[in-house]
C-alpha cells in the first residue's frame, strides 16, 4: 500500500472517531447550565471563523478579492429577506462575474 | 416544508463544490478511487483539501494525517451539540456521526423547533453527502474540463451558505458578540499559525462569552 493510501485511510478513520466521540459524550457531563451555554455558542464561533477563512484568506494569508463581492450580495439578500437559494446563487454568480472580469 | 427545500438547496450548492475537490485531488496526483474514498469515508471538506494539499506539497503522510485530523476536530464539537438535540443511540447515532459537519449542524441550529432541527440535520447531512460524492466523482473524472473553480463561483458557495445560517442567530446579543469576535480573531492570527488553528481556537471565545 502506498503512502497516499495510508494517509487517506488513517485520516478518514481518525476523523470519524472524532465525530462519533462528540456524539457519545455522556449527557450528564453536559447538563450544567454553563456547559450548555458554551456548547450552544460553539457552532456559532466555529462557523463565524470558517466564513472569515473561506471568504478572506488564500493559503492562510489575509486576502480581499472577488469573494468580497459575493459575500456582500449574500448579506444584502439576507437583509432583504430573500429566499435561501437566491442568497447562495446570487453570491456565486456575482463572485464568478467579478472574477471573470478581473476587477 | 421550506426546511426541507433549504436543506436540499444547501446539499446541492455545497455538494457541487465537490467538483473542486475531485478536480484538485486528481490534479495533485491522487487517484480517482482515493478522491472518492475521501469523500465517502472522511467526508469533511476542509480535512480532504488539506490532506491532498499537504501531500502534493511534498509533506509526509504523518503531517497530512495530523493536519487533516486537526481540521476535522470541530466536527467532534458539533457532535456534542447535535447529540443534545438529536438524542440518538446505536446505529442511528453512528450514521448521524458520519454526517455531522459544518452544514448539517449549521442548518439544524438555525431552526426554531426541535422537529425542524431534526429534519434540517438529516436532509442537509444526506443531501450534502449525496451531492458531494456525486460531484467528487464528476470532478475527478473531468478535472481538465472544469478548469478554474473560482470562475464558477464555487469558492463562495460555502461562506455564503454560512452567512445565511448565521444571520438569523445573530439577533441574540451574546451570539452576535461571540460571532464577530471569532471572525476578527481568526483573520488576525491566520498568517501566524498552522491551518485549522484560527477556527478551532475560537472555542476559547465561546467559553469566555458563555461563562456567565
Amino acid at each position: 500500500m502506498n503512502s497516499q493510501w495510508v494517509a487517506v485511510i488513517v485520516t478518514s478513520v481518525l476523523c470519524y472517531a472524532i465525530k462519533y466521540i462528540g456524539h457519545a459524550i455522556p449527557e450528564i457531563w453536559l447538563a450544567h447550565p454553563r456547559v450548555q451555554r458554551v456548547t450552544n455558542l460553539i457552532p456559532i464561533v466555529l462557523l463565524s471563523a470558517l466564513v472569515a477563512m473561506q471568504a478572506f484568506t488564500t493559503k492562510t494569508k489575509f486576502m480581499v478579492d472577488h469573494r468580497l463581492a459575493g459575500i456582500t450580495v449574500a448579506i444584502v439578500a439576507l437583509t432583504a429577506k430573500l429566499p435561501f437559494p437566491v442568497v447562495v446563487i446570487g453570491a456565486m454568480a456575482t463572485s464568478a462575474i467579478v472574477y471573470r472580469l478581473k476587477i | 416544508m421550506s426546511v426541507k427545500r433549504d436543506s436540499l438547496s444547501v446539499g446541492l450548492a455545497v455538494g457541487a463544490a465537490g467538483v473542486a475537490f475531485g478536480a484538485v485531488a486528481v490534479a495533485d496526483h491522487f487517484t480517482v478511487a482515493q478522491a472518492c474514498f475521501l469523500s465517502l469515508v472522511l467526508f469533511s471538506g476542509a480535512s480532504q483539501f488539506s490532506l491532498v494539499a499537504v501531500m502534493s506539497a511534498g509533506g509526509s503522510p504523518l503531517s497530512a494525517i495530523i493536519t487533516g485530523t486537526f481540521l476535522g476536530g470541530r466536527n467532534g464539537l458539533y457532535g456534542v451539540r447535535m447529540a443534545q438535540i438529536l438524542k440518538l443511540k446505536g446505529f442511528k447515532r453512528a450514521v448521524a456521526a458520519q454526517i455531522t459537519i459544518d452544514e448539517s449542524t449549521g442548518v439544524a441550529i438555525a431552526q426554531e423547533s426541535p422537529e425542524n432541527q431534526h429534519t434540517a440535520f438529516w436532509y442537509t447531512g444526506f443531501g450534502v453527502f449525496f451531492f458531494w460524492n456525486l460531484f467528487t466523482l464528476i470532478g475527478a473524472l473531468g478535472a481538465k474540463a472544469i478548469g478554474d473553480t473560482s470562475a464558477w463561483g464555487l469558492d463562495v458557495a460555502s461562506p455564503a451558505i454560512f452567512c445565511a445560517v448565521l444571520f438569523p442567530r445573530l439577533k441574540e446579543r451574546k451570539l452576535l458578540i461571540a460571532g464577530v469576535l471569532s471572525f476578527i480573531w481568526a483573520l488576525s492570527i491566520t498568517q501566524f499559525v498552522p491551518a485549522g488553528v484560527p477556527i478551532i481556537s475560537t472555542v476559547v471565545i465561546a467559553a469566555i462569552v458563555g461563562w456567565k
